[in-house]
């Protein structure tokens, strides 16, 4: 497994234009393959609208202590992309006035932002219902000084959202590296501890699970069942929900799909999987992402391909959500991965 | 035209089949599709057994297809080994246990 993001490897796909040549070629290119702007054109969803705003979410950096296989961001303890205070400032004064409901912080690994917990002390004074952080888990046992992000969390009500790629040690290390399953244990059983994913307690733990390999996550009820046995019985652990998603083919997905010559047979699946029921909710139509250096964009996964919101207001200094709202969605091949199946989100499934 | 008798891409055509039979093709499918719905077994069960019944049947269209519906219900890579070796000891046995017609015919010929 690499321990180096595709940027510090100088790989071909760190170039986001890359990946779109790509996406936007072969099976797409010779029509084997419709086009995911005219699949949604046939139910009249082209353009693609956004709704209602109610999720803000806001990337504070690339820097992670992992460097999984599959990471979309290309994340690692390599990259050194991360928020400025005054960016954080130009997020908080936008968390004040929006209505959206639910803020949403994600990396790389949020927790290694210097000024992270400023800033959730900072946000979580702006009255927001659902305040989400996406933990790797492993971060909480990466080094003493973050032992205390359970207490943290707990106290700020933080809503607390964690990878854990499989309830077997084999499955989750070869995705995420080794020794990755036994420190997410710990930090599980470390937020088990403080509250957090009791039955009827209001400190919320879900688990997002992303599949290993070059194939669509299965129903998520059963694999949330089977996570809640497996966990339980194994290592006495307790969490609320299981949010199942699809691997998007951008970043180190693709490169892995392209080396294991997983990719058009993994495109075929995503298209075959089309679920135009899926195309109403998926999570660009209410949420806005906002990058590391204040930059807009219609989802995380536009944000790791570069394609910044197509308005006038294109960074948060800017920000205005009437004219924001007045957008069409940027849309590409790599959309087919949030329709597939019951559709994918960053909450899971959609459909 | 590739000379092998198996095509990887044959699999995604299954569906045409209907195309010179829709009557029959379309019943084949509304049964299939009917079998593999969660019932008295889980539909977790159904494809661990499709997966055993794929190699004994020795079908690499099924094979491929029943790995990755494994897979994605997070079924192990040992769980599916597993299902297979109680494939291969039915197979064997029934294989084994015709021995027994064997010996019926030798005694009655030979005894
Ligand atoms: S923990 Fe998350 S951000 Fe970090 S490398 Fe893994 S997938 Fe990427
Ligand atoms: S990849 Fe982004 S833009 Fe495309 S459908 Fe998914 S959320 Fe929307």
């Amino acid at each position: 497994m690499a321990t180096k993001s595709l940027k510090a490897r100088n790989n071909d796909l760190a170039n986001t234009q890359r990946q779109m040549e790509i996406l936007s070629n072969g099976i797409f290119a010779d029509g084997e393959l419709p086009t995911f702007a005219n699949k949604i054109k046939e139910t009249n969803q082209l353009p693609l609208r956004p709704k209602k705003l109610e999720i803000l979410q806001i990337n504070l950096g690339y820097m992670c202590n992992q460097v999984c296989a599959h990471c979309h961001v290309d994340a690692g303890p390599d990259r050194k992309e991360i928020m400025t205070i005054e960016t954080m400032q130009q997020c908080l004064d936008v968390i004040k006035k929006t209505e959206a409901h639910t803020l949403d912080l994600t990396g790389g690994a949020p927790e290694m932002n210097p000024n992270f917990r400023w800033f959730v002390e900072e946000a979580s004074k702006a009255g927001i219902k659902d305040f989400i952080v996406r933990s790797n888990l492993t971060i909480i046992r990466a080094n003493k000084k973050y032992y205390d992000l359970p207490e943290f969390f707990k106290k700020h009500n933080v809503h607390v959202v964690s990878s854990m790629p499989h309830w077997t040690r084999g499955k989750t290390d070869k995705q995420r590296g080794d020794g990755v399953f036994d420190k997410s244990i710990k930090a599980l059983q470390m937020l088990n501890e403080v509250g957090y994913g009791m039955e009827g307690s209001n400190l919320k733990l879900d688990l997002v699970y992303n599949p290993s390999g070059a194939f669509l996550p299965g129903d998520q009820m059963a694999l949330e069942n089977d996570f809640k046995k497996a966990l339980k019985d194994d290592f006495n652990i307790d969490f609320h929900s299981l949010f199942a998603i699809t691997n998007l083919p951008i970043s180190r997905f693709l490169d892995y799909l392209i080396a294991s010559e997983n990719y058009e047979d993994y495109m075929h699946s995503l298209v075959d999987a089309y679920n135009p029921a899926a195309v109403e909710n998926v999570m660009c139509t209410n949420t806005l992402s906002i990058s590391w250096d204040g930059w807009l964009y219609d989802c995380d996964f536009n944000q790791m391909l570069n394609l910044k919101v197509n308005s006038k207001v294109k960074h948060i200094s800017e920000y205005n959500e009437e004219l924001l709202q007045d957008r069409n969605i940027i849309i590409n091949q790599h959309c087919y991965g949030c329709t597939a199946g019951a559709g994918s989100s960053c909450q899971g499934v959609v459909a | 035209m590739s000379k092998t008798y198996y095509d990887p891409a044959d699999l995604r055509k299954f569906g045409k089949i209907t195309e010179w039979n829709e009557e029959l093709g379309n019943k084949f499918f509304d049964y299939y599709g009917k079998v593999f719905e969660e019932g008295a077994l889980t539909a977790r069960e159904k494809s661990l057994i499709a997966l055993a019944v794929a190699h004994t049947e020795q079908c690499p269209y099924c094979i491929d297809a029943y790995t990755k519906d494994s897979l994605q219900r997070g079924i192990t890579k040992e769980q599916m080994m597993e299902a297979i070796h109680v494939g291969a000891a039915i197979k064997s046995g029934a294989t084994l246990v015709h021995g027994v017609q064997m010996m019926n015919k030798v005694n009655k010929l030979d005894g």
